[in-house]
């Protein structure tokens, strides 16, 4: 499943950062699991996230909620992935750790380190035979986030 | 320290741009304000629950220390070694039988109170301390320490009044209905850098003119309207300010639609679930934001409680913290709710993502402007209490209170 997982991460980055947001749920199964925390929170089992969601639909909302509610500056992501670090499960499942440097561009060119962490991610192949995530928990390195996070990591 | 600077016809319905710019002025503030004669909220109780336990926080620049001693007392301290100015507690928080500052291991118990001195005899009968070196003479300055339904305050001033006072009736009922008789247990914690003055967030907090506008997401899904029942609480000093709102059938719909407000679409969710909230307090109140001079904030957004700490960390640069909070007794679907409506608030919330950049829009369109004024006329001239929220009231009590800390 390694070359799988590879390119799998390759195809999530490339969304985000072509923002095509509308795509991003499908790399979820329905009922995946979606965190973003920090590194203390997560050392310190604390369970809340700066989002957190437990369904795909919540993911789907997420999306329709930065094009139809929320405001923000214009901005995009460059997404750097690490090789993910892969452990087949006996289910037939996998985990992975795929550690990720995210730098913004704002609407005015301002280019900045973001966000440095690491996905730790549960695979599964759906009905379909894809690739899908069943849970990733985004751990973001430093407890600090600068002005908002809108667009997903 | 004289500032050249005047504030325009000694109102609080006009801010000029300058007390967010000034570096001058911020230097007063954490004098007048930070240092002065009010209560700053330094951690919850529950964060330190046993003997031994700490936690560091910050009263704008001064570093501090919150600790149980052997005996359940709460102390507050400076962080600051009474030596040569070293932080004494590096970490965030722990348990610990007493400090050591690592730069000369001079050593304070969880009062603060100077314990130790290495060497402070010399070596071999040469160097160490003088015979008159006094322990008690030298320790780092201690904070008076008041606690409220968990909720651990301190302040350097003696003049400060009791916090009860300080708070006002109607606030404190407010601070009881969301925390007494619970246990809070800290669900996450997260920091959000904001390119902002601080006064530009406390002033957003207390706005309940601008929620149902600038926040789409409340208005669109009927949690938030300005046409929902609800009101603005100031307390007598202006300082303090509970907005809320209540859900009330057959709340018209129809003035927003005449506003030609971008807060009517057919925006629906695909997964409701994250509205579906407990009944948690007994009343149909599903919004309370509550502020306390200067930088303290509570909030109940449907059962996402939190708690908010503002500390500025330049002129422009503020860091707001945040520290999500369920309760002991939650049941197990509680706990999973409160989990999915922290969505609506944070850095990333629906909510309230808009607060991180509004306040760098203010502090980027202003900066050519600092002796104009922004307008703070919505709903009249005063600070008082009101049935409505189009209203400016409590961003003119912040500066009402704020004025009569710093006499600018």
């Amino acid at each position: 499943m390694q070359l799988e997982i590879h390119a799998f991460q390759a195809a999530y980055a490339r969304c985000l950062d072509d923002e095509k947001l509308e795509a991003w749920p499908d790399f979820f199964l329905a009922d995946a699991v979606y965190r973003v925390t920090t590194a203390d929170n997560f050392r310190r089992g604390l369970q809340a996230g700066l989002i957190w969601a437990n369904s795909r639909a919540m993911l789907a909302d997420r999306i329709s909620a930065l094009r139809e509610a929320n405001i923000y500056e214009r901005h995009g992501y460059r997404h750097i992935l690490g090789l993910p670090l892969v452990a087949a499960l006996a289910s037939g499942e996998a985990r992975a750790e795929t550690p990720f440097l995210v730098a913004r561009i704002m609407r005015d060119g301002a280019t900045d380190l973001f966000a440095t962490g690491r996905y730790l991610d549960v695979f599964a192949h759906d009905e379909a035979g894809a690739l899908k995530l069943r849970e990733r928990v985004v751990v973001c390195d430093s407890s600090r986030i600068d002005t908002l996070l809108a667009i997903p990591l | 320290m004289p500032l050249d600077t005047v504030w325009p016809e000694q109102t609080i319905h006009q801010v000029p741009y300058w007390v967010f710019q000034r570096a001058e002025v911020l230097a007063r503030e954490q004098e007048a304000i930070f240092r002065g004669a009010c209560w700053h909220y330094l951690c919850l109780e529950a964060e330190i629950p046993t003997a031994g336990d700490y936690r560091t926080t910050q009263l704008g620049e001064l570093p501090v220390v919150v600790a149980r001693d052997a005996e359940g007392v709460v102390h507050a301290f400076e962080n600051r070694c009474a030596h040569r100015g070293a932080l004494i507690a590096l970490e965030d928080g722990g348990n610990t039988r007493d400090f050591t500052c690592v730069y000369h291991a001079w050593r304070y118990d969880m009062a603060g109170n100077l314990k130790g001195v290495a060497f402070r005899n010399g070596i071999g009968g040469k160097g160490g301390m003088p015979k008159d070196f006094s322990l008690a003479e030298n320790c780092p300055r201690k904070l008076r320490v008041a606690m409220f339904c968990g909720l651990v305050f301190g302040t350097l001033s003696e003049a400060t009044p009791p916090l009860e006072d300080y708070l006002g009736p109607e606030v404190a009922t407010r601070i009881r209905r969301v925390l007494n008789g619970r246990t809070p247990e800290v669900l996450g914690r997260f920091t959000q850098a904001l390119p902002n003055n601080w006064k530009l967030y406390t002033e957003n907090v207390r706005d309940s003119y601008h929620a149902s506008l600038l926040h789409l997401f409340f208005t669109t899904f009927e949690v938030n309207r300005l046409t929902q029942k609800g009101g603005l609480i100031v307390s007598e000093s202006g300082g303090n300010h509970v907005s809320w709102s209540a859900i009330e059938d057959g709340a018209a719909g129809a003035e927003y639609a005449q506003q030609q407000i971008r807060s009517d679409s057919d925006y629906r969710l695909a997964d409701p679930s994250l509205l579906h909230g407990f009944q948690e307090f007994g009343d149909n109140c599903t919004l309370q934001i509550l502020s306390v001079f200067p930088t303290f904030v509570l909030q109940q957004i449907q059962n996402c409680i939190a708690v908010r700490q503002v500390v500025p960390r330049a002129v422009d640069r503020t860091d707001l913290h945040w520290t999500y909070l369920g309760f002991a007794e939650d049941t197990a679907e509680q706990r999973v709710m409160r989990l999915k409506q922290c969505n609506l608030v944070g850095a990333a919330g629906f909510v309230s993502m808009e607060d991180g950049c509004v306040g760098g829009f203010v502090q980027r369109g202003s900066a050519g402007a600092a002796d104009h004024q922004a307008v703070l006329r919505m709903g009249g001239h005063d600070a008082e209490s009101s049935d409505t929220r189009a209203t400016e009231a409590s961003v003119r009590g912040f500066w009402k209170a704020y004025r009569a800390a710093t006499g600018l």
